[in-house]
């Protein structure tokens, strides 16, 4: 007897279940589809939407690069070639190769904590494809540079002090939990702005 | 057909030979059906279902290649035809290269008696039925010989699948057909249009609670003879690779799919031609040629929304497992289709030219569950988070 309900509950709890899962999908005929149509049809850019701590393609700003090889000796699988000599001449260091393989690169971002400067830093851009992968090798030394030398602590140096305190807004914006946000806030920032001075010496 | 051919040869149109303009007409219409109808729709049904299963799943769907994406078919055509044609080492050649023709095959040969309108049919075989259900049946064959030249064990499994699964529920879509062949005592597709009327209460779907039961039955054997979810085991791409088309690429691939999208309007003709009075239309005008084109447009309204219907299944349903899928066609559809069976013929016994109240009952008992089936749909849009919809930019 069993056997026969349990044959009649299976075919009325398949009959049931269809009924309300087609109820369900027909609902979805009525709404809206959400897709973010990425490339194109966007209101605003992706790169101005991402938080500003997102790891994208590396950049170098050479204009403060000190060369002191802290990013090329972070980097766990070695996409930053660095040649910087000194000039026999005037006794300065030359930076003739600045060479990072976003081929290679795996954006975790080692490279960026030890510079003293913030030389080396991430964007926000992320669109990286390319036909090739010679293209795909980011030079950014075109002529020999002199290396930059720090005139007192960088984060009093004016041309740094930007750089730097740009980390300070994504901790006043996105990484501060809770109610007590101005306390901690202020804490987290005092925090931040120690640890550049221990990395000065480099 | 050829008696309309016959009587415009009669009235002087064509001259005298006229069993001869007869062959040459057929012959240009049937390949204008398969080439202008048939091969069109499997593709443009593909669009058109990847845009169902799109707004089911709040997606967009194809929308780049022309209009909303419409020449989408067309742009995938073209790329499987420009693809290199691989046949495996040490597979068995001229079966893997015959095989997606046969399934092609079993796709077309029942255009031959599809019911378009009261005249608009090839040939009105007097077995038209039996015709539709053995030549649908070729498809195991092509899957199955697919499956074993591929040198493939994916596709091995895969074939082996469909031949399990197509072969069984042959059976209870036949049990299916058995009522309606019973009520109206012939094989005809014709015959069988004929016996219905044009109002929901005549057609058979609705003659008694037996045949309303074999419609659904046929309806979903169909689907799994079709390979379609929730019943494509043997193509089942996430457990076997691709099934039976693992091995297979380019042209040969397109036709499977292309046999499986088409084989959609042959599932809904033969629903349409039993079940859902076929072409009837009231006999609004005595002008023949603008009644059948008000044929045509009936029965093709019908198909197409049997079509939909299928991909609302598929974007509903998850693919059944194989003991499932056995243990639904042996254990459940294949005794009730016998129970059908029986009971429709002792209510033909009983009431001979069939039981006209009986109709209006279960017409209204359908529409109870439509008016019940909205407002679950009603309640799950009221339930659904309004606020993650958004206004989009498509």
């Amino acid at each position: 007897m069993t056997g026969v309900s349990a044959y009649v509950q299976n075919i009325k709890q398949t009959v049931s279940t269809i009924f309300e899962g087609m109820a369900i999908t027909a609902s979805h005929f009525m709404r809206k589809p959400y897709t973010v149509q990425y490339p194109d049809r966007m209101a605003v850019r992706v790169q101005d939407t991402l938080p500003f701590r997102y790891r994208g393609i590396l950049e170098v700003d050479l204009e403060i690069c000190t060369g002191c090889l802290a990013c090329e000796r972070a980097c766990p699988i070695d996409c930053i070639t660095i040649v910087a000599d000194k000039d026999p001449v005037t006794k300065q260091l030359l930076l003739s190769q600045f060479d990072i393989d976003i081929a290679k690169c795996m954006y975790c971002g080692l490279c960026s904590e030890p510079c003293p400067t913030g030389s080396i830093h991430h964007t926000t851009e992320f669109e990286g494809a390319d036909y090739s992968l010679e293209s795909l090798i980011r030079r950014f030394v075109k002529d020999p540079v002199i290396a930059y030398k720090p005139k007192k602590g960088p984060e009093t140096d004016p041309r740094i002090a930007p750089i730097l305190n740009r980390g300070m807004a994504y901790l006043d914006q996105w990484a501060i939990p809770g109610s007590d946000k101005d306390a901690a806030n202020k804490a987290a920032a005092d925090k931040a702005l120690d640890q550049p001075d221990a990395g000065d010496a480099a | 057909m050829e008696t309309l051919i016959h009587n415009l040869v009669a009235a002087g149109t064509f001259g005298t030979n006229s069993s001869l303009v007869a062959a040459l007409v057929i012959f240009v219409l049937s390949a204008v059906v398969f080439l202008g109808v048939a091969f069109p729709f499997a593709g443009i049904v593909s669009w058109v279902e990847r845009r169902v299963w799109a707004r089911i799943q709040s997606r967009v769907g194809p929308n780049r290649v022309g209009p909303n994406g419409f020449l989408q078919w067309l742009a995938d055509g073209v790329k499987h035809v420009c693809k290199e044609d691989i046949v495996p080492d040490d597979s068995d050649a001229t079966l893997f290269k015959i095989a997606p023709y046969l399934v092609v095959l079993a796709f077309v040969l029942p255009w031959a008696v599809m019911p378009f309108s009261s005249s608009l049919i090839l040939a009105d075989l007097n077995v038209g039925i039996l015709y539709m259900t053995s030549v649908t049946a070729l498809t195991v064959v092509g899957v199955l010989m697919a499956g074993w030249a591929s040198n493939d064990k994916w596709s091995l499994i895969g074939g082996i699948r469909s031949a399990a699964q197509i072969v069984s529920y042959e059976i209870p879509a036949g049990l299916s057909i058995f009522p309606i062949v019973l009520m109206t005592g012939t094989l005809s597709m014709q015959g069988i249009i004929k016996g219905q009327g044009w109002a929901p209460q005549h057609w058979f779907i609705f003659a008694n609670p037996f045949t309303f039961i074999a419609a659904n039955i046929l309806y979903v054997s169909a689907l799994a003879e079709g390979n379609r979810t929730p019943f494509d085991l043997p193509e089942a791409e996430s457990e076997l690779v691709a099934g039976f088309a693992t091995e297979y690429s380019g042209m040969r691939y397109l036709f499977f799919f292309m046999a499986e999208w088409g084989n959609l309007f042959i599932i809904g003709a033969i629903i349409t031609a039993l079940f859902l009075g076929g072409w009837q239309f009231p006999h609004v005008t005595k002008n023949p040629v603008l009644m059948n084109v008000l044929e045509l447009i009936t029965f093709n309204v019908k198909v197409l929304a049997l079509v939909f219907v299928s991909m609302w299944v598929r974007g509903t349903l998850p693919r059944v497992r194989i003991d499932q899928l056995m243990s639904v066609c042996w254990k459940y559809f294949v005794p009730i289709a016998f129970i059908n069976m029986i009971g429709t013929a002792i209510w033909v016994a009983i009431w001979p030219d069939g039981n006209a109240f009986m109709g209006y009952i279960m017409l209204a008992g359908a529409i109870v569950v439509a008016v019940i089936f909205i407002q679950r749909v009603i309640f799950y849009l009221r339930r659904s988070r309004m606020e993650m919809y958004f206004k989009p930019t498509i």
